[in-house]
């Protein structure tokens, strides 16, 4: 077996092992935690290339740690949808942790630093962890370091109204970990085993069972408390507000791994025909979701401070990935993965040009952005461009999941969803729009001497987005993946 | 369909009933509460009690320690299901690194605003 098949575990114990390490790196060289982050980060992603080409050109998977054969023994599956999920945390993670070097300077005390840098990889390395994982209490377990190296990273600034945040996060977090856990006991008791594969098995014969549903509901709603899905959101915008802004950008990835988790759940471990027709789930996860996007979306317009508002439009737009996944469809899945991706790019820009102007100028109102358009161009200039995408304005890449999203709606037979989905985004245009009318028509109160933030923020701003044009254009690229991943989880 | 359950099993099977009171005391604790080392408590609570279902879910009556003595097979023996014990292990570790951390943050809490109270905390803020 040649070194390619072990890459499930690598690209998952590269930032883990960089994780213990950074401790001791920035016990003797202080100077070097940001290049050793970086990178391991970077070697991550190529790992995470290298596993999506063997997936695609392969098939899944299906790694055996220490090569015991499940069910016994823990089991990784890289498929299409994990590889995916990889490539995305890898990408986004190595581009926060270059954004990091000068951000950090201002936001985390000194001696803070080399843990900031622990937690962000171990952040990433459990993210991966979690969305290729084929063990159930494996999730849990990838679930509980992500989400504990989350609460501690929104409160690293030390600030009271942070560990505040952070201190929130945590007791609604554990409350939501703690259903999971009770929800995989139920799931136990019932097929036992922990095994996804072999629980898909061994579950259909006792769909009848209390036991099974109410495992189901333990877990949905686990899993909806960590992806913020509407009712259950209210720790992200505290959480996203007074974080430093690198953090808010890992923390959209961390909702997108609660929806993976959903995704796992309703098509991995329960058959796909039992949660859409047997127990309607799936029109219930789409309800809500397009109850979440119309009201946080009215949340975000309301707003004045500019992290606050993002975090709203954070909440509408992980409801458009469960709104997918509620369609239920081949078109919908793949809909609502692909917005994944779209939106941790769009949104990761906007939190970077955000933090980029708050370093700059520590301006958070959105009433001060006056003539900010003219002192930071680049900045600004990507900010717009993510806005319009955000809006989903052709050729950016938000056109293309809520196109997507749009079009599954249709034949699917669920045309009040592309309702939702076409008001939704008039209402972001509202709140994006008025933001760039003040940005470049605006006019400053006091002149002050603001110029470009430094090269090693503004080029993965630029990055990303030059990213929302590229996957706008070349949206073939990440659907290539998408599409057998669809039809794997559906089964077709 | 759903089954139905029968009275005698729900009573046999207290320990499982249990948890699920202390799953909803540590809730109503956390809501109703307003210091925040309470809301802490009502959280390990919950905590606790999941660990209490997993524990009566591997225990079998009469069972002992899955331990083979070498050379021995004994074939009358029951023996109970190990695996949720290896698993709420990983469980308690979990909790124990949460609470860890919320403590931590309400040593800091306390040091910015002199007081654990949700409510005064938000007057000051």
């Amino acid at each position: 077996m040649s070194i390619m098949f072990h890459l499930p575990i690598i690209v998952i114990l590269i930032p883990l092992t960089a994780a213990y390490l950074m401790p001791l790196v920035g016990y003797k060289w202080k100077r070097l935690c940001n290049s050793f982050a970086v990178v391991a980060l970077l070697l991550s992603f190529l790992g995470s290339i290298a596993l999506a080409r063997l997936v695609l050109t392969n098939g899944p998977i299906h790694y055996h740690m220490a090569g015991f054969k499940p069910p016994w023994g823990i089991e990784l599956v890289a498929d299409y949808l994990g590889a995916y999920m990889c490539v995305v945390i890898s990408f986004i993670t190595l581009l926060v942790a270059l954004y990091s070097k000068e951000y950090i300077t201002k936001e985390v005390p000194e001696p803070r630093r080399p843990q900031y840098y622990t937690l962000f990889l171990l952040l990433t390395g459990s993210m991966m962890g979690a969305s290729v994982t084929g063990d159930l209490f494996n999730l849990f377990v990838c679930f509980e370091i992500l989400s504990i190296s989350s609460y501690a990273l929104v409160s690293i600034s030390g600030e009271g109204k942070a560990l505040l945040a952070g201190y929130k996060y945590l007791l609604i977090g554990a409350i939501a970990s703690s259903f999971v856990l009770l929800g995989i006991g139920h799931l136990y008791i019932s097929a036992g085993t922990l095994n996804m594969a072999d629980m898909f098995v061994r579950l259909p014969p006792l769909y009848g069972s209390w036991t099974v549903l109410a495992a189901l509901a333990l877990l949905i709603v686990g899993f909806s408390i960590k992806t913020a899905l509407f009712p259950l959101h209210v720790w992200l915008p505290d959480a996203y507000t007074h974080a430093p802004c690198s953090v808010p950008v890992l923390s959209t990835l961390v909702i997108k791994v609660g929806a993976v988790a959903i995704i796992r759940l309703l098509f991995n471990i329960f058959q796909p025909s039992f949660v859409m027709e047997t127990i309607p789930m799936t029109a219930a996860l789409s309800w809500m979701a397009a109850i979440a996007i119309i009201v946080a979306s009215l949340f975000a317009i309301s707003q004045t401070d500019i992290k606050r508002m993002l975090a709203y439009s954070s909440v509408c737009h992980v409801a458009y990935v469960i709104l997918g996944i509620g369609i239920g469809t081949e078109l919908g899945l793949t809909g609502g993965m692909l917005h994944i991706l779209n939106h941790a790019v769009t949104k990761g820009c906007l939190f970077l040009c955000v933090g980029a102007i708050i370093y700059k100028t520590g301006i958070r109102n959105i009433r001060d952005f006056g003539g900010l358009g003219r002192k930071m161009p680049a900045t600004m200039g990507a900010f717009t461009l993510a806005a319009f995408s955000m809006v989903g304005i052709p050729p950016t890449n938000g056109f293309i999941s809520k196109f997507y999203l749009a079009l599954a709606a249709m034949t699917a037979g669920r045309g009040e969803l592309a309702v939702v989905i076409l008001l939704s985004s008039l209402l972001n245009a509202i709140y994006f729009i008025r933001i760039i009318n003040i940005t470049y028509f605006g006019i400053p109160e006091e002149e002050a001497e603001i110029d470009e933030a430094p090269l090693t923020m503004v080029y993965p701003i630029m990055m990303l987005a030059a990213c929302c044009l590229i996957l706008g254009f070349g949206a073939e690229l990440p659907l290539t993946i998408l599409r057998p991943a669809a039809q794997a989880l559906l089964g077709v | 369909m759903l089954e139905e359950i029968p009275l005698e099993f729900l009573l046999r099977h207290y320990n499982y009933w249990t948890s699920v009171v202390l799953v909803m005391i540590g809730l109503y604790t956390m809501i109703v509460k307003k210091n925040l080392i309470k809301k802490l408590m009502g959280l390990n609570l919950v905590e606790t009690a999941t660990f209490l279902f997993y524990i009566s879910m591997g225990d079998v009556e009469g069972g002992v320690a899955p331990i083979i003595a070498h050379g021995e097979h004994a074939t009358d023996v029951v023996y109970i299901n190990p695996l949720p014990s290896v698993l709420i292990l990983t469980a308690i570790v979990v909790a124990l690194s949460t609470t860890a951390l919320a403590l931590a943050l309400a040593i800091k809490i306390y040091e910015k605003y002199g007081t654990l109270n949700s409510e005064r905390i938000l007057e000051l803020m």
